[in-house]
């Protein structure tokens, strides 16, 4: 249990990390993709938190920040088509 | 520490582990395709382990399923989404 607050910081280094291939990314494809790991790591910073503290809320928090990330996914794909056909 | 605590951990250190390879892979690989590769490896399987090491420390049937249900949102909006990114990528070089 003592290593769990470790793992969770691993989690947001890998998800900082994920911030440069935004910043880099000549692709807006490229610029979503990092936008996915890191909600995709936020939820699983959620998971290992709420073990932590034992405070089960945070797995309800982490369903919606999927749904969220899935919702953040749908919107850049609906934009990118409309900019094509017009 | 029980043995469900230990087995719970070793598969988040696991799951942490693959996050950070998906990580790298999006950094280092040369083009989108390849990084989609790395990144829904990193999806599915990181966050897979992470949510079964959470459902073995908190041995609850409801907080399992609830686990289980994450995970799979994950997973199929992963997949959808890479297919459809790639899509898009492929399409128009913007």
């Amino acid at each position: 249990m003592i290593v769990l607050p470790f793992i969770a910081t691993l989690l947001l280094l890998t998800a900082l990390v994920g911030l440069i291939r935004i910043l880099r990314g000549p692709t807006t494809a490229d610029r979503m993709l990092a936008a996915q790991l890191i909600g995709t790591s936020g939820v699983a910073i959620l998971l290992v938190m709420g073990v932590a503290s034992g405070n089960r809320a945070l797995f309800d928090v982490a369903l919606v920040f999927a749904i969220l990330a899935a919702i953040a996914l749908t919107t850049f794909l609906a934009t990118a088509r409309l900019e094509r056909q017009s | 520490m029980s043995w469900a605590e230990l087995l719970g951990v070793g598969l988040m250190g696991l799951g942490a582990v693959f996050f950070v390879a998906g990580t790298v892979g999006i950094l280092r690989f040369p083009d989108v395709f390849s990084r989609l590769h790395a990144v829904t490896k990193a999806d599915n399987l990181g966050l897979g382990l992470v949510a079964a090491g959470t459902g073995i420390m908190t041995a609850d049937g409801f907080v399992a399923a609830k686990l289980a249900l994450v995970w799979l949102l994950i997973a199929v909006s992963g997949a959808i989404g890479g297919h459809l990114i790639a899509r898009h990528a492929l399409r128009d070089k913007t």
